[in-house]
């Protein structure tokens, strides 16, 4: 489980955490929602350890990692994958490259053994035989894909995903979001996703939690959270459901 | 008065806390110096950027700064009949300072900028927090072996530098105003120690450190995207290229 206590986190005056909680279970998909520029992002490196709080507790199962020096964070953070928001791949490397970089750093595996994990991870993500591409080759949705197979390089028992469907057409947005479950299943993870996205949170989370104004303001299963009378989510769910026309409309401006 | 008073000491705390930033970089640079992972690979990748591809401006600085050295210094010493001295004071200009400074400003425009603006792109587009995320501590990766390598190839291109300005003055010297061959090459042997080029050596080591280290920090340090991305880059070089010349003056004043 991960828990965050009592976290505060400011940037000059402006404080992007205000005193935020949060539990994640074990093996389920949570979906933390919010607005952009509410620190979504920055919640996420908090419980990676890429930020520090400037007070509060962040705990992975029975370890609290805020105090950690940077061997025993080091150790933690190859219990964590992450799928960074435009995928960060090493844009020195080839592909098959960057998927190997975890293997080659961490384990004591030869070369053609990498090779088959990385043809392996390539094909779990739907990239078979790419290995020899520059990442600059690849569109949008493939460079998340490869992301999301070097996360998985170590077999993480968590993986972190920032705004994965962000700058991606509907068709991608939704595979990703079967990869998601997918990975989930195969991989048996805990998944925490932040996006804003409600469609891709509606398919795949387990829970859902809202982070508005530095706090968590509910959390909750879909059902219960997409009825939620928490006014910002009311009015979070409620602007992206209208925001596309109904069929309706579109008949009727396709006879006008 | 007190709107001065607050911008100067605004300005005072900014150099303070930047001067701060790089002390602790400086020093973490040089705990992973010596403590494994060693990565001889990335050691000579870099030793081939910093080094090998900048050859040829080395060769065309140094030639040219020794030819137009032994220009000046014959028209000014044929005014007291020492066109002799050519040869000396073009080996104990190239040796002690022109080839160390010259070599150290011309690598900190090829190989700093590159340094500042490969690594500040890396920061910007999260490769370095990615770096973090695989458990990969991004300082021992990217700056050590860059700055290994400037250590290494300055002092070997300045010997280029010094060896390619004494033929060059040698050619201008020798073969367009006549001075005597045995003249030219008996006072450059007769005044340069070897001591001298040892020295300018020494100068050398030490400007590759700081034009590698500047550059590495600047782009370490980058925010603000590709904006970012191009102000770390002419800052690096500007920063390395004036610190370069404060500290060829300490070091000159300490050696000689």
């Amino acid at each position: 489980m991960i828990r965050l206590v009592d976290v505060e986190k400011s940037f000059g005056t402006q404080k992007v955490l205000n005193h935020l909680n949060l539990e994640i279970s074990n093996g389920k998909i949570t979906v933390i929602l919010g607005r952009s520029g509410e620190g979504k992002s920055v919640l996420l490196k908090h419980i990676i350890g890429l930020m520090r709080p400037d007070s509060g507790e962040i705990w992975i199962d029975d370890q609290e990692i805020t105090g950690l020096k940077p061997r025993g964070l080091k150790e933690v953070r190859k219990r964590f994958g992450m799928l960074f928001q435009e995928a960060a791949l090493f844009d020195s490397m080839t592909v098959g490259d960057n998927v190997a970089f975890p293997l080659r750093e961490h384990t004591r595996k030869d070369e053609a053994g990498i090779d088959k994990l990385v043809s392996g991870l390539l094909r779990e993500v739907g990239l078979e035989g790419i290995e020899e591409k520059m990442p600059s080759q690849l569109s949008g949705g493939m460079r998340k894909r490869v992301g999301l197979a070097r996360a998985l390089a170590l077999n993480p028992e968590i993986v972190l995903f920032d705004e994965p469907t962000t700058g991606l057409d509907p068709v991608m947005t939704d595979a990703i979001g079967d990869l998601i479950l997918e990975t989930k299943r195969k991989f048996d993870i805990t998944a925490v996703v932040i996006s804003h996205d409600i469609a891709l949170s509606a398919k795949i989370a387990d829970e859902l939690a809202m982070l508005h104004e530095g706090k968590i303001v509910e959390k909750a299963p879909p059902g219960a959270f997409f009825n939620s009378s928490v006014p910002v989510i009311k009015k979070f769910v409620n602007v992206q459901k209208f925001s596309l026309p109904s069929r309706d409309d579109e008949l009727a401006n396709h006879h006008d | 008065m007190f709107k001065l008073i607050n911008i100067i000491g605004l300005s005072i705390t900014k150099i303070l806390s930047e001067m701060g930033r790089m002390v602790l970089l400086f020093i973490e640079t040089l705990s992973w110096v010596f403590r494994p992972p060693y990565r001889p690979f990335l050691i000579v990748k870099q030793l081939e950027f910093v080094g090998v591809k900048s050859t040829l401006v080395v060769i065309i600085t140094g030639l040219f700064t020794g030819g137009v050295l032994a220009l000046q210094t014959y028209y000014g010493f044929k005014m007291f009949s020492a066109e002799s001295l050519v040869g000396a004071t073009v080996g104990l200009s190239m040796t002690r300072e022109l080839g160390p400074v010259l070599t150290g400003l011309m690598v900190t425009g090829r190989a700093g900028s590159a340094m500042a603006a490969e690594i500040g792109t890396m920061r910007v587009t999260e490769q370095i927090d990615a770096l973090s995320v695989l458990a990969v501590n991004p300082v021992e990766y990217l700056i050590v072996p860059r700055v290994i390598a400037g250590v290494i190839m300055l002092p070997i291109l300045t010997v280029l530098s010094d060896f390619l300005g004494i033929a060059g003055g040698y050619f201008v010297g020798v073969n367009l105003l006549g001075i005597s061959s045995g003249a030219y090459i008996n006072k450059l042997i007769q005044y340069v120690d070897l001591s001298d080029l040892y020295n300018g050596l020494i100068k050398a080591a030490c400007f590759g450190l700081i034009l590698a280290f500047v550059g590495c920090y600047k782009g370490y340090t980058t925010s603000g995207g590709a904006e970012g991305v191009g102000k770390a880059t002419t800052q690096a070089v500007v920063m390395a290229s004036a610190m370069i010349l404060v500290a060829d003056y300490f070091l000159t004043a300490l050696m000689f």
